[in-house]
């Protein structure tokens, strides 16, 4: 007879209270299990998102740019950017560089208008892959004098369908405006409508000419294979009048919120499971006073203090067990279903630094969901502490009068 | 050899305020292989005076000890300890645990000290055979008769071997001839096994078998 199979038989004497118990427990950690995916997705698209379509993995700009201005005036933008991007590309390390140019534009369409960016791309290059999922017509070539490329969202709100016209005006970088007519090739989504809206691209060649910067770009945007090599290719294009900045820099709140949403999430789980904890406890305290008067005789019959609470601990082992097992398991699969279809909540207003898809995919590491179930089991564990140190403590005698 | 020896024993209650003497000054020597009985109206100490022999309790003032130890200073532990292969326990209420068979509650003191599966088994059987509860081996407590109970409860006391086993109106929850058939159990392994007896009751018929009758009345041996 071991603790663990008297424990087994305590708990089914009660078997409904025990079952609810760790019900609330499995209940509990499924519910944190869920949390932490949807955290850990929400994260992890977050920054891929914002990677994927914003900064890159590294930006090479002018000295003088400045990232929020927008301005296509030449002093602050790089030259012969394409003999740059393609220096840049034979390291190693790098997936693709392209430059790209930026300027500030207001689309118009009869009397409806939206202010937007104007972003010259290298239609050929696979870093801008993200802005080739297109809803209708094509993909921009890098000849195109007329086309442009509009987001998902953008075409909805100004009512833009393909081969329509539309307005675009520019700053230019001698500080004027200018103003031209273009067609809509495409229209694109990256699952992401609040970049989507925002944005219109052109050809680089064709938006180095309308804006006036003639073959100077903003930036070389750079993809890595691995994104932890960042400062190491930095360090290897250092270059005159060249500033490197990488992801990190780029996405110091994102990265914030990151390291702070680990914190947020501990806390959760301490407050859940404590609440969890409390059910098991009062469960085994309803156990220890119904049983004082067994307590008592084993304790007569010479069973020690320790044994005592090894027996109430094994109870509350068992519990454990089961509710997080089943918790686990329940968080699990609801974790992995909603990862793999994704949880749809579409523009959340999040937009600038920080880009979210639409849709959230829950995921779900295996570091924390160890972590999880270590946690629930240990706190479980020390939360019961307290009625086996309790049943431990019962004088055999009082024990024994109890019952009369 | 003196089994217990009891000097001078006071056992005070406290509830509050009030204070209840519930023994005043025992001197009492139990010698190895009696049988004795504690006898005495209702509320005299009797089993108040078994709980301090069986180191279920520490006495307010006066020494008590068991097979030669001196208990005054042990601790609850230590207490545990000297109970597990020295004193049995018989009470009034059949205190089987529940959840376990008439086997596992004989074998649970054998487990708690310590001793090998086939020594446990062996030991388990020959004890159940003694209180002829062998047919009933694997029946939990709540599948038996009160009578039936209270045998396992003789064979769990019995099963470490004790030098000494004490037992608290084991008949007063049992009709007659279960009583007696307890008692006569009791008897005859107190003969055989010239283990110590010592049991608090009421009931004549118990009085009858013991070889010593003593006496308590209001916390102090009237007559022994
Ligand atoms: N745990 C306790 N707390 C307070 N008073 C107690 C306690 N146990 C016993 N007493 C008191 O001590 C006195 C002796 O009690 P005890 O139980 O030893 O008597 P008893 O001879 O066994 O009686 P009975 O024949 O009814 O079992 C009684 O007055 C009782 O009320
Ligand atoms: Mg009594």
């Amino acid at each position: 007879m071991n603790y663990l199979k008297m424990a087994y038989r305590n708990l089914g004497r009660h078997r409904r209270r025990s079952m609810l118990s760790a019900l609330a427990l499995g209940l509990g950690t499924a519910l944190l299990m869920f949390i932490a995916a949807f955290f850990q997705g929400e994260m992890r698209g977050s920054m891929e998102t914002t990677l994927r379509l914003n900064t890159g993995h590294l930006q090479v700009s002018n000295t003088e740019y400045d990232p929020d201005k927008l301005s296509v005036a030449w002093e602050y933008l790089i030259e012969k950017p394409d003999q740059a991007a393609a220096k840049i590309e034979t390291l190693e390390p790098v997936r693709a560089a392209t430059p790209r140019l930026v300027a500030s534009g207001i689309v118009s369409v009869r009397d409806e208008s939206a202010g937007v960016q104007i972003m010259g791309i290298d239609p050929a290059s696979p870093a801008n892959e993200p802005y080739q999922t297109l809803v209708d017509g094509e993909f921009l070539t890098a000849d195109d004098r007329s086309g442009v490329l509009i987001g998902y969202p953008l075409a909805e709100s100004l009512n833009l369908k393909v081969g329509d016209s539309l307005q675009l005006l520019v700053n230019t970088s001698d500080g004027d405006v200018d103003e031209q007519q273009f067609t809509v090739r495409g229209i694109f989504t990256t699952g992401t409508s609040a970049y989507d809206k925002g944005v219109v691209f052109l050809p680089l060649a064709k938006a180095q000419s309308f804006s006036g910067a003639e073959n100077r770009a903003s930036y070389i945007f750079v993809l890595l294979h691995d994104r932890e090599q960042a400062e190491a290719v930095a360090s290897a294009i250092q270059g005159q009048n060249l500033r490197i900045r990488t992801w990190t820099e780029m996405n110091e709140l994102l990265v914030l919120v990151n390291d702070f949403s680990n914190a947020y999430l501990t806390f959760i789980n301490l407050i859940v499971l404590g609440v969890t904890a409390t059910v098991i406890v009062n469960t085994l305290l309803m156990s220890v006073f119904e049983r004082t008067r067994e307590i008592g005789i084993l304790t007569a019959i010479g069973m020690k203090g320790r044994q005592v609470i090894a027996l109430f601990l094994a109870e509350a082992a068992l519990l454990g067990m089961a509710g997080i097992a089943f918790g686990a398991a329940v968080g699990w699969a609801v974790s992995a279903y909603l990862g793999r279809v994704g949880v749809y909540f579409g523009d959340l207003g999040i937009s600038g630094e920080m880009l979210l898809e639409d849709r959230i995919y829950p995921y779900l590491t295996l570091e924390s969901a160890i972590n999880l179930i270590v946690t629930a089991f240990v706190i479980t564990l020390l939360a019961s502490l307290y009625p086996a140190r309790m049943a431990s403590r019962m004088e055999p005698v009082e024990a024994l009068h109890s019952a009369q | 050899m003196e089994v217990a020896k009891l000097t001078d024993v006071t056992r005070i209650y406290k509830i509050g305020e009030v204070e209840t003497r519930a023994l005043n000054g025992i001197s009492l020597t139990i010698q190895d292989g009696e049988f004795t009985s504690l006898v005495g109206p209702s509320g005299s100490g009797k089993t108040t005076l078994l709980q301090l022999i069986g180191c279920l309790d520490q006495p307010t003032s006066g020494r008590v000890v068991i097979v030669g130890k001196e208990t005054t200073n042990l601790s609850r532990n230590q207490r545990a300890d000297l109970r597990k292969g020295t004193i049995g326990f018989v009470f009034q209420f059949f205190a089987l645990i529940p959840t376990l068979t008439a086997y596992e509650n004989v074998e649970m003191p054998l487990l708690l000290n310590g001793k090998s599966a086939s020594e446990r088994k062996q030991r388990v059987m020959e004890l159940l055979e003694a209180v002829d509860m062998t047919d009933r081996a694997h029946h939990r407590p709540d599948q038996l008769s009160g009578g039936q109970q209270q045998r396992v409860a003789v064979a769990r006391a019995l099963a470490p071997a004790p030098k000494m086993i004490l037992a608290d109106e084991p008949t007063a929850n049992l009709d007659t001839e279960n009583g007696e058939q307890v008692m006569e159990i009791m008897k005859r392994l107190n003969k055989e096994t010239d283990t110590t007896f010592v049991f608090a009751t009421h009931d004549p018929r118990v009085i009858k078998y013991a070889t010593r009758v003593v006496t308590l009345r209001d916390g102090v041996i009237e007559k022994d």
